[in-house]
């Protein structure tokens, strides 16, 4: 897929994320618009999927796991334009009987989702997991995950963080989602994160960075690590990206982490956003 | 059921060779152990199939959502380590990614309970029924001797969904059948009675086996019932005895809050309110010392059921 189309899906999932967000009047627009660009380059052009015939047991395909499931409009939105399941299902986030469950489950089976996510810190052991899983298999696809900034703050992650490399579970791809915020504040203010780059580079990871928001960047990035994973290490990806990116008064605070737009702010959002593929 | 002693072995030598048996029977079955491999008694698994086993160090939360992972692709994953840490520890990562996310992991939870001695309170968790029972899709398996504990584990492996399975430290009598089949859910009738039903698990099945023939000699005749599976509770069977005896004791080896007790008095408070007794540690802490003497400290050994049933069949008259 070229550059531009990809551009052009994600600035539909932005306008998806919004009025979702807004339609329920609640949600975390800052982070699901920061990393849209991100999970739009892998389900449209990096990851082998099959999104017709979707399998929970992920076998003789990529798997992606979101270990920051508060960021689910940006999720959802990109499952169904993806082909996982109707997009006017989008309509129903977070209403009573969804399966677009505030938080990503697969209590009600909503495709494309294989565990539930929320309670933080959790996915990157799933998906170690799961890179193990494919390796007895004998499955050499890859395992991707999608992981906070803030989120780095879980004891747990450096529990996985540890692992990986310590078992050579090289067909794994780990993204941090690094925009510096989080919901009392920037990271430097309520636990500075240190050295990001150099912490999983001690515990044993090739780590590589991108301009997150940068289609051209993500896709090359993600190319990169495709083609230098099964070389003994897992890989990590700090992705430098913007909350709020794409919406002018959403970016550069924290304050869009988990509030929605009224019904003027939303409008003013969609004014930036263009509708590509057609709105749900 | 024959009582007779066949030998004095650990329920977590019976979890070593049922998990040994499942991994033979299914190349699907995986291990996690987190640093504990010795006391789990999964070496034998870990030698035989290496490739399948997982040493983790002791980092329990990861062991648990890797095992969660695992699961995702039809694996049938075990994870090993002390009861207090395969709860309490990973409540949350159990919660969310094993119980809510239903996924086939197995969570095999040693040295439970007052019996694990002289490592003290910290070491010797009491909760961890209550913990696990409360959780939707979680089933909750409590064996009583070795050779139930063997069985049990080839059944959890065999059985689709989140099993919790405790089991203990030390080396206690091992009667049940060799190869008795193990049904998750079904109450396992010991001895049929009249006067009295004993509903126990875990380790107090054996004290309460002992309690029979003394009660006799006081001419009570006493029905026990082995509940092994804590959930789903076979409510039928209980209904059934109990409706028969009016009067019921429990013994576990677990808080009275959460345990096999106040699962009993539910069903019972909502269908046939009866006299009832608990055996049970009761809103207490453990400490140090041998099993023997933490059990008669904390009043969960024999001659306490004894006194519960006495207790119970007086207010029944």
């Amino acid at each position: 897929m070229t550059i531009n189309e990809l551009e052009r899906i994600a600035s539909q999932v932005r306008r998806d994320i919004i009025r979702m967000v807004h339609g329920c009047q609640s949600g975390h627009p800052g982070g699901s618009l920061g990393a849209t660009d991100i999970v739009t380059a892998l389900y449209f052009d990096q990851m082998q999927i099959d999104p017709a015939n979707f399998r929970m047991d992920g076998n003789g395909e990529d798997m992606f796991f979101l270990s920051n499931g508060h960021i689910s409009p940006m999720f959802y939105s990109i499952l169904a334009r993806r082909g996982y399941f109707p997009v006017s299902e989008l309509a129903t986030f977070r209403r009573l009987g969804t399966r677009l469950q505030g938080h990503p489950t697969t209590a009600e089976g909503l495709p494309g989702v294989r565990i539930a996510s929320g309670s933080l810190g959790q996915g990157l052991s799933v998906a170690v997991g799961a890179a193990q899983a494919k390796r007895l298999n004998g499955d050499k696809h890859l395992v991707f995950v999608l992981m906070g900034d803030g989120e780095q703050e879980e004891g747990q992650i450096w529990e996985a963080a540890m692992y990986a490399p310590a078992k050579g579970v090289d067909n794994l791809i780990a993204i941090v989602d690094y925009n510096k915020k989080q919901i009392d504040g920037s990271t430097d203010d309520v636990l500075n994160l240190g050295d990001l780059r150099a912490k999983y580079e001690a515990f044993g990871w090739n780590v590589l960075e991108m301009s997150g928001n940068n289609m051209q960047a993500v896709v090359n990035t993600l190319k990169f690590a495709r083609e230098n994973a099964f070389q003994g290490k897992p890989q990590l990806i700090l992705a430098h990206t913007e909350m709020g990116m794409g919406v002018d008064f959403m970016m550069g605070t924290h304050k869009w982490h988990g509030s929605a737009p009224n019904d003027e702010q939303a409008a003013n959002a969609l004014s930036q956003l263009q509708e590509t593929l057609g709105d749900y | 059921m024959d009582f007779t002693i066949q030998n004095n072995k650990d329920t977590r030598s019976g979890f070593g060779e049922g998990l040994l048996e499942a991994g033979r029977r299914n190349p699907k079955v995986v291990a996690f152990c987190a640093d504990l491999t010795g006391s789990l008694k999964m070496g034998d698994f870990a030698k035989e199939f290496p490739e399948r086993f997982f040493q983790t160090g002791i980092a329990e939360a990861n062991m648990i959502n890797m095992a969660a992972g695992m699961a995702l692709s039809g694996f049938v994953p075990f994870t090993g380590t002390f009861a207090a840490f395969s709860t309490g520890r990973v409540y949350d990562q159990i919660r969310q990614s094993v119980a809510y996310s239903n996924k086939n992991v197995k969570i095999a939870a040693s040295h439970a309970g007052v019996t694990l001695g002289e490592d003290g309170a910290t070491h010797q968790i009491l909760e961890d029924i209550g913990l696990m029972k409360m959780l939707p899709n979680m089933t909750v398996i409590v064996p009583c001797d070795f050779n139930q504990t063997k069985n049990a584990t080839i059944a959890a492996a065999e059985y689709e969904g989140p099993v919790y399975l405790r089991f203990g430290r030390p080396k206690v009598p091992n009667f049940t059948p060799v190869d008795d089949k193990f049904v998750i859910g079904k109450a396992q009738m010991l001895q049929e009675g009249t006067d009295v039903t004993i509903f126990a698990c875990g380790h107090l099945v054996w004290k309460a086996v002992q309690a029979l023939p003394i009660l006799k000699e006081m001419g009570i005749n006493a029905e026990l019932i082995n509940i092994h599976t804590i959930k789903p509770l076979d409510v039928e069977a209980v209904l059934k005895s109990v409706g028969k005896t009016r009067c019921v004791v429990t013994a576990e080896e677990h808080q009275r809050n959460g345990g096999l007790g106040d699962s009993i008095a539910q069903v019972l408070a909502l269908n046939m309110p009866c006299p009832m007794e608990m055996v049970a540690v009761n809103d207490v802490f453990g400490q140090s010392g041998t099993p023997d003497e933490l059990l008669k400290a904390y009043h969960l050994d024999t001659p306490d059921i004894v006194e519960a049933v006495k207790k119970v069949v007086d207010r029944k008259q």
